[in-house]
């Protein structure tokens, strides 16, 4: 038996373990130091209708315990990742889950209609939440009437589940978990960076370029862990929870709290064979717990 | 191939005001392929800094196994790196990047290095190969103050070398491109590394003349996968962007909007 297989919609995961969208490109690069086949799936870099960019630089900072980013979703466009990435994703034995970002709702669905059908996109994750772009769907993914909505558009055209990712910059992330299920998502990704600025020391400017960036990092865990506590309380559909995993006991605390699985973002700069070395500590660490299977669990921080 | 490596710290020595000499021992040592490339280097196990610190390979050693790196301690990550002693580990990622094409300059033919700062690291691993197979090596390399020059016998030997400070504390006073300046372009490649402002007065002072400049930005990953390191390029109608860890940190001259 497989200690570690997670069945989600859409995706069959050998283990609950993901590098998160943005962190690990198309996995080119990743792909050199270690065999993408022992992931349990790989969020890609977000896509977007047109290639973009992205914003001036520096586009990164480093904050205590975490780092900022505004990358301004650069990506080679939907046509460039049909063409020039996922082919080359087809090699490796691993569910894809397509990050897609967008400006406006039509956007978002040419993009969720193209993608979602090759043949490894497995799921789709809409990015409602990138703090880093003007209207770059934090908009959608603020307002609870707009996220349903759009979650509906994209869910009508899609082969394959959806899956929202949550912003954690909003009052109550809760009401927006609501709306996304209620438009038919498959499921909720969560959370996406949290908005910060840090100052140049000399000069009292903000370092990044665009100002602003997302924080990401161990400094964002404690948030992602209560907020996943409690959106999973109040949806009956599965949660792909990040923000600050670097290590096994940080994967078995976001399961505690009620994710499902569990994607890795920001640490896979620190060390690039994270995702593999979490993977096999994982099954030690269920040992330790006195556990069989790692569904046993998942939402232990409310469950009784 | 880039590999992580827990390298061996060798020795580690404060050479000039702030600046550190470390020699690391490791099997990363026989990955590198050019001088220039650069190792990303995790400066304690501690999550607080949480990213690695880019730093340029200067000097190459490969039958002790070793490599030199030159760094300013500045900030917090370089500061808790030369904290480390003889004996200690360090987790490094390399070797990084495209490095300097020796290639590119011919036995008998002559090339001109200029260096900045902390810009002059990997010019030293460089100018020991080009003068190796017989390439007449002129070093340029310009520094704030005396109490930062470094490596100024090394360079001596290994070819002519001009050292010029801001505030005229050691060598001539002024800028690199005012030895340029007296010295002509009587060559027929050069290599830079060192500050933006540097590299685009270089550029246009050796404009027409074959030329590959080192950049620096701010890094994510270092392999590539997080476009947090981008340049502007000047090639095609269009805007844009490459990659300083992966496509480069080395660029031939006109190729990086500066
Ligand atoms: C390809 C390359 C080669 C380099 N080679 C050398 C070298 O041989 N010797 C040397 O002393 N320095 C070199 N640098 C610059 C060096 O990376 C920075 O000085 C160093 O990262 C600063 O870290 P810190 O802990 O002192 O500063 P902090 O302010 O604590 O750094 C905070 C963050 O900002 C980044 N950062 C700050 N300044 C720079 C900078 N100038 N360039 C890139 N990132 C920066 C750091 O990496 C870190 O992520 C190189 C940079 C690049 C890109
Ligand atoms: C450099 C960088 C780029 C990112 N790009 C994206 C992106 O394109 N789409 C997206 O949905 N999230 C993006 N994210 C957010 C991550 O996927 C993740 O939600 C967040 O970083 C929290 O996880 P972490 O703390 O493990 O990094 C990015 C994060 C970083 C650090
Ligand atoms: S530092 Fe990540 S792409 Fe260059």
């Amino acid at each position: 038996m497989n200690r570690l297989s997670v069945d989600l919609p859409g995706l069959q995961l050998k283990n609950p373990i993901m590098p998160a969208s943005g962190c690990f490109g198309f996995g080119k690069e990743y792909g050199k130091l270690y065999d993408l086949s022992v992931l349990g799936a790989i969020m890609i870099k977000a896509t977007t209708l047109e290639t973009r960019l992205g914003n001036p630089t520096p586009r990164v900072a480093e904050t205590s315990s975490g780092m900022l980013n505004a990358i301004g979703l650069q990506n080679p466009g939907l046509e460039g990742v049909m063409e020039g990435e996922l082919p080359w994703l087809e090699q490796f034995d691993v569910p894809i889950i397509a990050n897609v970002a967008g400006t406006e709702t039509a956007d978002y669905v040419e993009v969720a209609k193209e993608i979602s059908t090759a043949p490894n996109v497995h799921a789709l994750e809409l990015n409602i939440s990138c703090p880093n772009v003007k209207e770059g769907g934090i908009t959608f993914g603020t307002d609870p009437k707009i996220a349903k909505e759009l979650t509906a558009a994209v869910k009508a055209v899609s082969k394959v589940p959806v899956y929202v990712k949550l912003s954690p910059n909003v009052t109550d992330i809760k009401e927006i978990a609501i709306a996304v299920e209620e438009g038919g998502a498959d499921g909720i990704t969560m959370i996406n960076t949290l908005l910060g600025m840090r100052l140049d020391e000399k000069t009292g400017k903000p370092i990044i370029a665009n100002k602003t960036g997302g924080l990401s990092g161990p400094a964002i865990k404690p948030v992602a862990i209560k907020m996943v506590h409690e959106v999973s309380q109040v949806v009956n559909i599965p949660i792909i929870g990040m923000g600050g995993v670097t290590n096994s006991q940080d994967v078995i605390d976001f399961l505690s709290a009620g994710a499902s699985a569990v994607a890795v973002g920001t640490a896979n700069f620190v060390n690039p064979f994270i995702c593999p070395t979490i993977i096999e500590e994982l099954p030690l660490k269920l040992d330790e717990l006195g556990i069989n299977h790692i569904s046993e669990l998942v939402g232990r921080s409310h469950r009784f | 191939m880039i590999i992580q490596d827990k390298m061996i710290v060798k020795s580690q020595k404060e050479i000039a005001h702030n600046i550190f000499e470390m020699k690391l021992s490791g099997k990363l040592v026989g990955e590198i392929t050019s001088p220039g490339q650069f190792v990303h280097i995790r400066v304690n196990d501690s999550y607080e800094m949480l990213l690695r610190r880019p730093i340029s390979i200067a000097a190459l050693d490969t039958a002790a196994n070793e490599i030199t790196i030159l760094y300013r301690a500045e900030g917090q990550g370089t500061k808790s790196l030369s904290t480390k002693r003889e004996g200690d580990i360090v987790d490094v990622l390399g070797p990084l990047g495209n490095g300097f094409p020796v290639e590119e300059t011919e036995a008998g033919e002559t090339a001109f290095l200029i260096g900045g700062g902390i810009g002059v690291p990997p010019l030293y691993e460089l100018s020991k190969q080009l003068t190796a197979k017989g390439v007449t090596c002129v070093h340029i390399l310009g520094f704030q103050s005396e109490d930062v020059v470094f490596y100024k016998e090394e360079f001596n030997a290994l070819g002519e070398t001009h050292i010029i400070t801001v505030d005229g504390t050691a060598g001539s006073q002024g800028f690199v491109t005012n030895v340029m300046e007296k010295l002509g372009t009587d060559f027929s490649t050069y290599y830079s590394c060192g500050p933006m402002p540097m590299l685009n007065a270089v550029e246009k002072m050796y404009e027409g003349k074959k030329g590959f400049l080192s950049f620096e930005q701010r890094m994510g990953c270092g392999v590539g996968a997080c476009f947090a390191c981008v340049c502007e390029t000047t090639e095609g109608s269009e805007k844009n962007y490459i990659k300083v860890c992966s496509d480069g940190p080395v660029f031939p001259a006109g190729v990086v909007a500066i």
